[in-house]
């Protein structure tokens, strides 16, 4: 068995890295509201907990791949919101100079491989970085987020496959948040969950609660050490939802047509992982003092990003022809 | 006559369409809703089972699509975004494009594949290409590029009729913009280019959105003298090459523009065809303005700087004329 056990310092920072998300995508939504971030913007709001429980069970040199909602993973993977959010602005200090903005955030010296503007492209993706530590005989595991609607990409089944044959160091972590875009899951995918198609690959599919951090961190140790130790990939699939919509602003495509029960989303949000994280740690092992400190710190860091955003300047136009190819 | 956006005009055409033959019916993400309102109000009249809610899976979608048209149906397939065909590609370029052929001639591959396409502003690299030039050099595809409501009702309306494969590029941009048209059913050929304006001292030849850009940049180059006139090819394959080759001949300057890659991109081969055969008609070079060859930015000034627009067309035609 993994060692799992957490040290108080260890869950506070998880906690922290949760109120980091949280904070961030709200501002973001609230920001692009008011017009000053440009594009499509989809955020995580409700699905802290499993961005950050599986970053937790990874190590600076592992890898990982996102999606369109991305910035979760990335802040958990240890991204630091000031480049994020000046990416987002499109401003020249973002992650990528402005090139990428909120679907295409990538840090690659801290092993986030790129968020992804095209549904299930992380999958082969993530399954390379593990193929990689494979074939040079290095440590590095690579975990995969990816949403429901994913798995009805082939390219879902084609990297379990290869993983599972290779035995590869993949950790595919789906966040079934129930949806994609507008159309429920169960309405277009044959399996209730996700994780039974691990069967069909020959390797360990696990649902947990992907709303509580603890446990998709525990889930994520044991896959990861398995992973490093040859054995090969694990799917875990992480019960989750998001509260907002499937993008900022989708009232304008909707209209008055929804998709999902005002209940629904109501139920879910009683099960948010801060409060959940909240109700079990508060008192004991951490005061009310404690937790209120790390929610006005992280308030801190979010507003000085956004300052930072502002205040950057736009890449010149001409950057525009830039850093298309190596110069070796 | 009552006025009706690009979106609208998609709608209506595909109800048309799937009132007028049994055989049609839809498959794409979303489509129950309509996540641009191209489809909304299609489930209501033609239910769930000629309305199909795919999963995001779109090489088995599209390759069901082509299936479902060897076996006697005549299925509309939604991509969604254009960039999204690159999932798709082998069912459309290998299977859809090819098995008439390869079959010698035994099956009719009635499809027709609708996506968006174009740039809408920062939604950057994978959501804003125009990847109709690709399919350019695959050889058994039609590809439509409208340019507003009129002819995008009249050539949907034709590219489902068409017993082929036939793409539909949509450009997001056009979405609001509005134009006339008709009450009474109509159908606007594959094939055959319109003269948005006519003039005399230089062919723009534009496709989809860039026609509005072209029009525009006509405008304002009559101020300063220059009367410009504007052809927008409507379909890429065919390519009505008269149209294009007997305006050329009339005003001997052309430049061709395209919001997509300008390395072997439609306005690439548009400016070969009329180098061929419309050599002896030319004063000067052809010129083509299209995007430069990288992806397209995020950031809202670097997309800028790369998309032509009005601007650059007219600064470009004084260039040209000098
Ligand atoms: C190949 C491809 N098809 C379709 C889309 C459009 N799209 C963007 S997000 C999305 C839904 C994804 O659902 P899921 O994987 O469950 O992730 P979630 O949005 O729920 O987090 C769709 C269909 C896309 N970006 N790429
Ligand atoms: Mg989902």
């Amino acid at each position: 068995m993994a060692d799992t056990t957490l040290s108080t310092d260890k869950l506070l920072d998880m906690y922290r890295t949760m109120q980091t998300i949280r904070q961030f995508e709200s501002r973001v939504r609230d920001i692009f509201q008011e017009g000053q971030i440009p594009g499509f913007v989809h955020v995580s709001i409700g699905e802290e907990a499993s961005a950050t429980g599986v970053a937790a069970a990874l190590t600076e040199q592992d890898y990982i791949t996102s999606t369109h909602r991305g910035h979760g993973h990335l802040i958990a993977k240890g991204g630091e919101v000031k480049p994020m959010m000046a990416e987002l602005f499109g401003k020249k200090t973002g992650y990528c100079k402005g090139k990428g903005g909120s679907m295409h955030i990538a840090n690659f010296e801290l092993g986030i491989l790129g968020a992804n503007g095209i549904v299930g492209a992380g999958l082969p993706i993530a399954t390379g970085a593990g193929l990689a530590a494979k074939v040079r005989g290095s440590s590095e595991v690579a975990a995969c987020f990816f949403g429901d609607g994913a798995s009805n990409e082939g390219t879902f089944h084609e990297s379990l496959n290869i993983a599972s044959s290779w035995k590869l160091p993949v950790v595919y972590v789906c966040e079934n948040n129930l949806y994609g875009e507008f159309t429920a899951g169960k309405d277009v995918t044959s399996v209730k969950d996700i994780a039974d198609r691990a069967r069909g690959h020959d390797m360990p599919g696990v649902v947990v609660n992907g709303n509580d951090v603890v446990e998709v961190y525990e889930a994520t140790s044991q896959a990861v050490e398995r992973a490093r130790k040859g054995e090969g990939p694990t799917l875990i699939e992480c019960k989750t939802y998001r509260w907002e919509g499937h993008v900022v602003g989708e009232e304008a495509f909707l209209g008055k047509r929804s998709y999902r029960p005002s209940d629904e989303i109501e139920a879910w949000k009683k099960r948010c992982p801060l409060i959940t994280f909240e109700q079990r740690f508060v008192p004991d092992p951490f005061s009310q003092e404690e937790i209120d400190a790390v929610q006005a710190e992280v308030k801190q860091a979010i507003d000085d990003a956004v300052q930072f955003a502002q205040d950057s300047p736009y890449p010149e136009p001409e950057e525009a022809l830039e850093d298309m190819f190596s110069a070796a | 006559m009552p006025e009706m956006n690009f979106i609208q005009a998609i709608n209506t055409a595909l109800a048309e369409e799937l009132r007028h033959d049994p055989a049609t019916f839809m498959m794409g993400l979303d489509i129950w809703v309509g996540a641009f309102g191209a489809t909304s109000g299609l489930t209501d009249e033609f239910g769930a089972e000629r309305i199909l809610n795919a999963p995001i899976s779109e090489a088995g979608y599209a390759g069901a699509g082509v299936g479902a048209a060897m076996a006697g149906m005549r299925p509309i397939v939604e991509i969604e975004f254009a960039s999204f065909f690159y999932c798709c590609w082998d069912q459309v370029c290998n299977q859809a494009a090819k098995l008439r052929y390869m079959s010698g001639g035994q099956a009719d591959i009635p499809i027709t594949f609708r996506a968006v396409c174009g740039a809408v502003g920062s939604a950057a690299a994978q959501h804003s290409e125009t990847v109709y030039s690709q399919f350019m050099s695959v050889p058994g595809l039609k590809i439509v590029v409208p340019s507003g409501a009129y002819d995008m009702k009249g050539l949907l309306k034709s590219a489902i009729r068409d017993n082929n494969p036939v793409l539909v590029f949509e450009h997001l941009k056009l979405g609001r913009s509005k134009e006339e048209v008709p009450e009474e059913e109509y159908l606007v050929p594959i094939g055959q280019a319109a003269v948005k304006r006519e003039g005399s001292d230089v062919t723009i030849v534009a496709i989809g959105y860039m026609v509005s850009q072209a029009l525009k940049a006509a405008k304002a180059l009559e101020e300063d003298g220059i009367s410009a006139e504007v052809i927008d090819p409507r379909s890429l394959i065919p390519l009505d090459e008269e149209t294009i080759l007997s305006s050329v001949a009339k005003t001997h300057n052309v430049l061709v523009v395209d919001e997509g890659h300008l390395r072997c991109g439609a306005a690439a081969e548009i400016s070969a065809v009329i180098a061929d055969k419309g050599f002896d008609s030319l004063d000067a070079p052809v010129k083509r303005l299209a995007a430069p060859d990288v992806p397209v930015p995020f950031s809202p000034p670097l997309e800028k700087f790369i998309l032509p627009n009005d601007k650059k067309i007219s600064a470009t035609v004084k260039e040209m004329l000098g």
